[in-house]
């Protein structure tokens, strides 16, 4: 086992997302990644060809809310709709057809990202994406979402991945999917215009302040949980944010000033006034206000403490090495948030070449590597979303606004073991399955154990060779 | 074929292999545990406890949220002074029929808002997030003493990735159904063969057929019915060699925006689950305890939008055959402006940790100082007692 071949194998691994069938491991491992930085392509022409259909989501919710005003009078409907553990049963047809369609953009997206990774000479920055989709998570459960999440990751993730964090932060996190999901769109100043007015008219409807989406962004996206703010920032950020919506909602429509993000911002909704968040003031500047704030967050040294945890911890096993992490956050702060400067020092970085695996596959990207791996391209969108949904893990569909945990313990369970090699055995039955062993060996260049080698050479057919290749340990993990 | 192994051989061929090492001192029982089950419901995203557990007769409620109140006007009274959401149509007939309780204002010592670090202390049971790095729930597992084979007893999540309040150096075993097509098993004994020399993978894949072999045929595709996943956790806990520790998650209660309607539909699916386990238990539910608990409580006030935001002090539900049902345990803080926890939260008054570790300590017959440092170190409080019968 040569030193420089097991190189390869971090950088194919660890680094990339497996070797494609018919390649061959790289000659200059650490080369090959820089070089992966001009071969990756923001807009691929999978993605040129999309039909964007995020107007969509306004529309639905305007479906939904006419609905429901709908329904109220019928008081007997609401009680049946309340009782059911299922929203949709009860829906009219056309709001019922919208959820239909809803769900057919959505695993569309959700295949053509992942066609994109397995066919792509830039697995790293690949990588990289989804790194980052997954630190800026959205989730498409709430009506309307389905339309939206896509356009997330290929908007406001994928141009800045090499770029500055505060041009990806502004734009996730002020994105109308993240408006969406955390509440934010229909969150309203409670000394706007907008309230007083229903107030004079005795109406107290549903509007008001909703912290939800300023929690987050300091907690999940820039500061951390530790990063030193208090409650009372959250209020502050949550007021500077009013007004910020998403676009298509008719009531509020010709109100709405249309944003470089593609959300709205509704300046009668705004809270009036300065806000004071972690000891600056801000003055009311519309929507400025909270782009301001979220502008001073991307380069708040406790921001870049915290990204480069998660870098390192990605990159470098759960435990990150300590001096690592200092390295990427000194980098953060010396070029305010380059993140293609950060990717340079991960891959300069001894303490990500270690031989040794660092880190157990999480389900997404093992099946990218055993896509990569088996030559299979093109699957259908509903088998794509079907075997991630079995794997434990659908693109845009986190538990939980902090995204997809980023730890073994997450992922290294036993039904979940189970469920790949369930998995491993179908796909590898319908793959070309020669020339086994040489791929074995290309594909974990002088990191293949010999219990594999011995294991695959007593296969009894190719098939059954290539189904053990998709779950052996060296698959497992990175 | 190298030799022909049934599954249930595989198993047995593949413990030998796993058996692990427990540094933890199991602990001396003052009674015979016989088969006695805990299930632990886990609820993400902070449950409402003032929506599970109305306090209709603090005059303040009425005043604070006006829009509930016709929620609660046909519900089922708790103590005189709380009424229980209507949702829960089978906790609540458990309640009367002496087999459910409510806590109320029950918080963990997390004071913070964030759902991460509360789940991380609700299930590591640390005395700050991240400050133990394996479960409580496991470390109940390896307290437990070792049944006559020298096997301790057998733990799961009913979950397709093995929750926090599980992992750590006892072994657990996670199950889910499945919608794949199930392996041949040709290659599940290759598999085994692959994964004889590592042991992370050799052990997962050793539970993974274990817990298979006690699922076989559950005929479901996934946990989305209610009642088809209660039935189920059931099915994993009523027989001899069944588990005794399980846990099961429920999300989706991060009630930000329509509060009514979110918790409306949640807390039905947690009713029909909780029913549908106590029912398909059967004998078996005599020595059965189910601990529901979520992270933290939501705010006492609605937000702009008709949600609640991140809260401290919530309710929790205990349920059993041998549990003192029908009554509710609370030191009532109030809803008054100034008796609330920073101006906005209800102010938890009873420990949540004295409430696990009492109720399982009595319910397995533990003792519960020893209980309550082993799965809550550093707390200082005394575990809750009087929650069981025996």
């Amino acid at each position: 086992m040569s030193a420089q071949t097991s190189v390869a194998s971090v950088a194919l691994n660890r680094f990339g997302y497996g070797i494609r069938r018919g390649a061959e491991p790289p000659g200059d491992p650490m080369r090959s990644l820089l070089r992966q930085f001009d071969a990756y392509d923001p807009s691929p022409i999978a993605l040129k060809d999309r039909e964007d259909t995020s107007s969509e989501a306004g529309k639905i919710l305007q479906m939904i809310r006419e609905n429901r005003r709908n329904r109220k009078d019928s008081a007997s409907e609401m009680s049946e709709s309340m009782r059911t553990s299922n929203p949709i049963t009860g829906l009219p047809t056309d709001v019922k057809r919208a959820y239909v369609r809803g769900g057919e953009v959505l695993r569309h997206d959700i295949a053509l990202r992942t066609n994109i990774a397995v066919t792509s000479d830039a697995p790293m920055v690949e990588r990289l994406v989804h790194f980052w989709s997954n630190h800026f998570s959205v989730s498409a459960g709430k009506p309307g979402t389905q339309h939206q999440v896509g356009n997330h990751e290929f908007g406001a993730i994928r141009p800045y991945v090499l770029g500055k964090f505060s041009d990806m932060l502004r734009a996730a996190v002020l994105h109308p999917a993240m408006l969406l999901y955390l509440d934010q769109f229909q969150s309203v100043g409670p000394n706007s215009q907008f309230q007083k007015r229903r107030r004079g008219r005795n109406q107290n409807g549903p509007r008001g302040l909703n912290e939800n989406l300023a929690r987050e962004i300091l907690e999940l996206h820039t500061l951390g949980v530790d990063g030193g703010y208090s409650q009372t920032d959250v209020t502050e950020f949550a007021r500077a944010l009013t007004g910020w919506t998403i676009p298509g909602l008719s009531r509020i429509e010709r109100f709405s000033e249309l944003q470089p993000t593609g959300a709205a911002f509704v300046r009668l909704a705004h809270e009036p006034g300065s806000r004071k968040v972690l000891g600056n003031i801000y003055r009311d500047n519309g929507p400025s206000q909270a782009v301001n704030i979220i502008d001073d967050l991307a380069t708040h040294p406790s921001t870049a403490r915290f990204v480069a945890t998660k870098l390192a911890r990605h990159f470098a096993g759960d435990d990150p090495p300590a001096g690592l992490v200092t390295r990427l956050e000194t980098d953060f702060r010396r070029t305010g948030g380059d993140l293609a400067s950060l990717s340079r020092t991960l891959i300069e970085a001894p303490e990500v070449w270690t031989e040794e695996p660092v880190k157990f596959r999480q389900p997404y990207e093992w099946l990218i590597a055993v896509l990569r791996m088996t030559g299979v391209e093109g699957l259908s969108a509903r088998r794509v979303s079907g075997a991630l949904r079995e794997l434990g893990q659908v693109p845009w569909r986190a538990p939980s606004p902090a995204g997809y945990d980023d730890k073994a313990g997450s992922w290294a369970g036993p039904d979940a073991l189970y469920r790949r090699v369930e998995l491993a055995e179908q796909i590898a039955r319908n793959a070309p399955s020669e020339n086994l062993m040489a791929r074995a060996e290309a594909a974990f260049p002088g990191a293949l154990s010999d219990n594999t080698r011995l294991w695959l050479s007593r296969a009894e057919s190719g098939a059954q060779g290539l189904g053990l290749l998709l779950v052996a340990p060296e698959m497992m993990r990175r | 074929m190298l030799t022909n192994l049934d599954r249930r051989s595989l198993i047995a061929g593949s413990l030998a292999l796993g058996a692990g090492s427990f540094a933890a001192p199991r602990m001396a029982f003052a009674q015979a545990t016989g088969s006695q089950n805990l299930l632990l419901v886990l609820l993400r995203g902070a449950a409402d406890g003032l929506a599970t557990l109305a306090p209709v007769g603090d005059p303040d409620f009425a005043r604070i949220r006006p829009d509930a109140l016709g929620d609660y006007e046909n519900a089922q009274k708790a103590s005189g002074f709380f009424a229980i959401h209507p949702a829960f149509q089978h906790v609540g007939k458990a309640y009367s029929q002496g087999d459910a309780l409510f806590v109320h204002s029950t918080a963990t010592g997390y004071r913070e808002r964030s759902h991460f670090d509360g789940q991380n202390m609700l299930e590591t049971g640390g005395a700050e997030p991240y400050s133990k790095r394996d479960g409580w729930l496991n470390r109940l597992v390896g307290l437990m003493p070792l049944d006559e084979s020298g096997v301790p007893p057998r733990a799961l999540a009913i979950a397709q990735t093995m929750p926090l309040a599980l992992r750590g150096p006892a072994p657990a075993s996670s199950y889910a159904p499945s919608a794949l097509p199930e392996a041949s098993s040709a290659f599940m004994e290759r598999v085994s063969r692959l994964y004889a020399s590592d042991e992370q993978l050799g052990n997962l894949w050793m539970r993974a057929l274990e817990t298979q072999e006690m699922a076989s045929d559950d005929g479901l595709r996934n946990l989305r019915d209610a009642k088809a996943a209660g039935e189920l956790a059931a099915s994993l806990m009523r027989e001899e060699d069944g588990a005794r520790i399980a846990m099961i998650e429920l999300s989706g209660w991060d009630s930000h925006a329509n509060q009514r309607g979110v918790f409306n539909r949640q807390a039905s699916g947690l009713d029909t689950l909780l029913g549908a386990y106590r029912t398909a238990m059967g004998s078996a539910w005599g020595n059965t305890l189910v601990l529901v608990a979520t992270e933290f409580g939501r705010t006492v006030r609605y937000n702009g939008t008709k949600g609640t935001d991140h809260g401290t002090g919530s309710a929790a539900i205990v349920m059993g055959g041998a549990i003192r049902g029908g009554q509710v345990i609370a030191d009532w803080p109030g809803l008054s402006d100034g008796a609330l926890h920073e101006g906005r939260d209800l102010r938890p008054t009873v420990a949540l940790e004295n409430v696990i570790a009492g109720a399982t300590a009595e319910h397995f017959g533990l003792d519960p100082a020893e209980l309550m440092a082993g799965l809550f170190p550093g707390r200082g409080t005394a575990p809750l007692t009087g929650i069981s019968r025996a």
